[in-house]
């Protein structure tokens, strides 16, 4: 039987305000354990919660960038479980009336635009950090646990979709699309390995074209694209051979394993959820007011889809490319900032998603540990052009560049990469590789024109490719005419 | 009437272990409480918004500015188990 799969992910974000949600301790990452708290974030009897603003205004952003309607009055409630991390024995979070609801964000699978409904979003805090002791690391099997509270109270913002998404493949294309337009808000550093970006799935299949939910697993903390993508087709698969088996879908939680590509129940009590959700009597109903919801709308960035419109109106780009460059905040700046400098926008467009993509793949670094800037990549631009170098050995300067950060004239006149438009030079090395190759100049002279391209590649062998190759060809003919 | 089932899930909930004795008389007292709101749901309230804070306040909120924390040893200082500058807690999963 033809199955299709069913998705919804729920996403943590940690916000990147300088205090906690409640209290003022710092917020960073890492750091000496337990050197980031006080009576608040440790749940000392009497200590009292207070809203962060700036927490509340990113919150609003965000709401604002997926399109959500916010309520004019939302709640804080206690979610109450025993946990370690969780001093209080409840975290502040909120439930029947989150701060926003009804939203969508638009991804593109295999070509198609698809909306991703956004069925919440809703303001908590996140919880301290444990460190498992024992063989495997995990909790489970573990001898203790070691609790770190710095990170106990740092804004986090949950954002639920909808169960809309059919596929892997267009899950981890609305998390791609969906960081992104976090980083272009400037509200997280959503960085998955550091945790400030976590995403879960609820994941069920059904016969496709029936309407019917099956019974639904709940996939936990995914902590890259790839292993959201593969922990889903995983238990995608084992769900269908479940059912082909004849068998059902028992509704729990489970586990991707990184290192063995497989998917493993997390047996655990607590699996009747029972949050026992009660408004927190600390903190009074939060009214957002329409005039700061329209003073957070002016201050908002421009988003990735309207920029990418934009590079097309603006600078004449191919769809194709303003949507590679704009699939990155970073990426669109230097972008824009090199075009700026440069001034032509289709070729700068070019280099970046050619050479400098390129070069950020092979590396595997990200924009910031590439050392070059935008005013480097314009001034190598302004090289070629004035034939001070030639295209090819262009891009191995610009490699040099990113890799360094030297000035990209040094980099040609350190490894004496400049182009060689000598006229007499070339004419040299032009009757030397002549005289070598004294059979394709026999062909030649008997009418064999295409010969000539031999004679050219021959030139540029001889200075390492850094001969300006239109003076190659006019030099050869001149002499082959003589 | 609060049933005998339900006491006892609301106290592992809560994981409190209680006594015959204790049982009985969180019971009665639980019973009591719903007994009231039973009560006032005789109330016709379908006009009257509902009350979020008994306080006459809303959106209080602080700058995002960082104040000093206390110090590790201050922070530490209620644990029963400290290693490592971490509070140490027993195993959380049992097997």
């Amino acid at each position: 039987m033809e199955y299709e799969a069913v998705i919804g992910l729920e996403i943590h974000v940690e916000l990147s305000t300088r205090s906690k949600m409640f209290c003022g301790c710092r917020v960073e990452f890492g750091g000496e354990p337990n050197t980031r708290t006080c009576p608040v974030c440790l749940a000392h009897p009497g200590a009292l919660p207070v809203i962060n603003r700036q927490a509340i205004r990113y919150l609003c952003r965000i709401a604002l960038a997926l399109d959500c309607s916010i309520p004019e009055v939302s709640v804080f409630h206690r979610k109450n479980y025993f946990y370690p991390d969780l001093p209080k024995g409840y975290q502040i979070s909120q439930y029947d009336q989150p701060f926003a609801v009804d939203g969508g964000l638009e991804t593109v699978v295999d070509g198609e635009r698809v909306r991703i409904g956004i069925e919440r979003v809703h303001m908590e805090e996140d919880t301290a950090k444990n460190v498992h002791a024992g063989e495997s690391g995990r909790i489970a099997g573990s001898v203790y646990s070691l609790i770190d509270f710095n990170r106990s109270g740092t804004p986090l913002v949950e954002i639920v979709t909808r169960p809309d998404i059919r596929s892997p493949q267009m899950a981890r294309a609305f998390l791609n699309d969906l960081k992104n337009t976090l980083l272009y808000l400037d509200v997280s550093d959503c960085n998955m390995e550091e945790g400030s970006l976590r995403c879960d799935a609820n994941v069920s299949i059904r016969p496709a074209g029936t309407s019917e939910l099956g019974v639904k697993t709940e996939l936990k903390n995914m902590n890259s694209f790839r292993h959201l993508e593969k922990g889903l087709a995983q238990e995608i698969e084992r769900q269908k051979q479940i059912l082909e088996e004849g068998g059902r879908v028992v509704q729990q939680t489970v586990h991707f394993d990184v290192a063995t590509g497989t998917i493993s129940a997390l047996r655990s009590k607590e699996e009747a959820h029972d949050y026992r959700y009660f408004p927190e009597p600390d903190l009074l109903p939060l009214r957002i007011g329409a005039e700061t919801v329209e003073q957070v709308r002016q201050e908002m960035p421009e988003l990735p889809a309207v920029r990418a419109e934009r590079y097309v109106s603006e600078y004449g780009l191919p769809d194709y490319d303003a949507r590679v460059l704009t699939s990155d905040r970073q990426l669109a700046e230097f972008f824009e900032e090199c075009t700026g400098i440069y001034g032509d926008a289709k070729k700068v467009s070019n280099w970046v998603m050619g050479e400098l993509l390129a070069w950020l793949n092979e590396s595997g670094s990200d924009l910031e540990g590439c050392k070059a800037t935008p005013a480097a990549l314009a001034e190598l631009l302004g090289m070629v052009d004035g034939g001070e170098v030639n295209a090819n050995t262009a891009k191995e300067v610009f490699a040099e560049i990113c890799s360094t950060g030297a000035a990209p004239a040094e980099i040609v006149k350190e490894k004496g990469l400049g182009q060689i438009s000598d006229e007499s030079e070339l004419e040299q090395l032009a009757a030397a590789v002549l005289e070598e190759n004294p059979k394709q100049l026999e062909q030649y002279r008997a009418g064999k024109e295409k010969v000539i391209g031999f004679f050219v590649g021959q030139v540029m062998k001889k200075t390492g490719g850094r001969a300006n190759p239109k003076l190659v060809n006019q030099v050869l003919r001149k002499k082959l005419s003589e | 009437m609060i049933r005998d089932d339900d006491v006892r899930h609301v106290a592992e909930l809560a994981r409190l272990e209680l006594d015959e004795q204790e049982f009985e008389r969180y019971a009665g007292q639980l019973s009591t409480i719903l007994e009231h709101i039973d009560k006032i749901s005789e109330l016709d309230l379908s006009q009257v918004e509902p009350l979020l804070h008994v306080l006459d306040l809303e959106s209080v909120m602080r700058e995002d500015e960082p104040t000093p924390s206390l110090s590790r040893e201050d922070a530490l200082a209620n644990g029963p188990e400290v290693q490592d500058g971490a509070f140490r807690v027993p195993p959380i999963v049992r097997e």
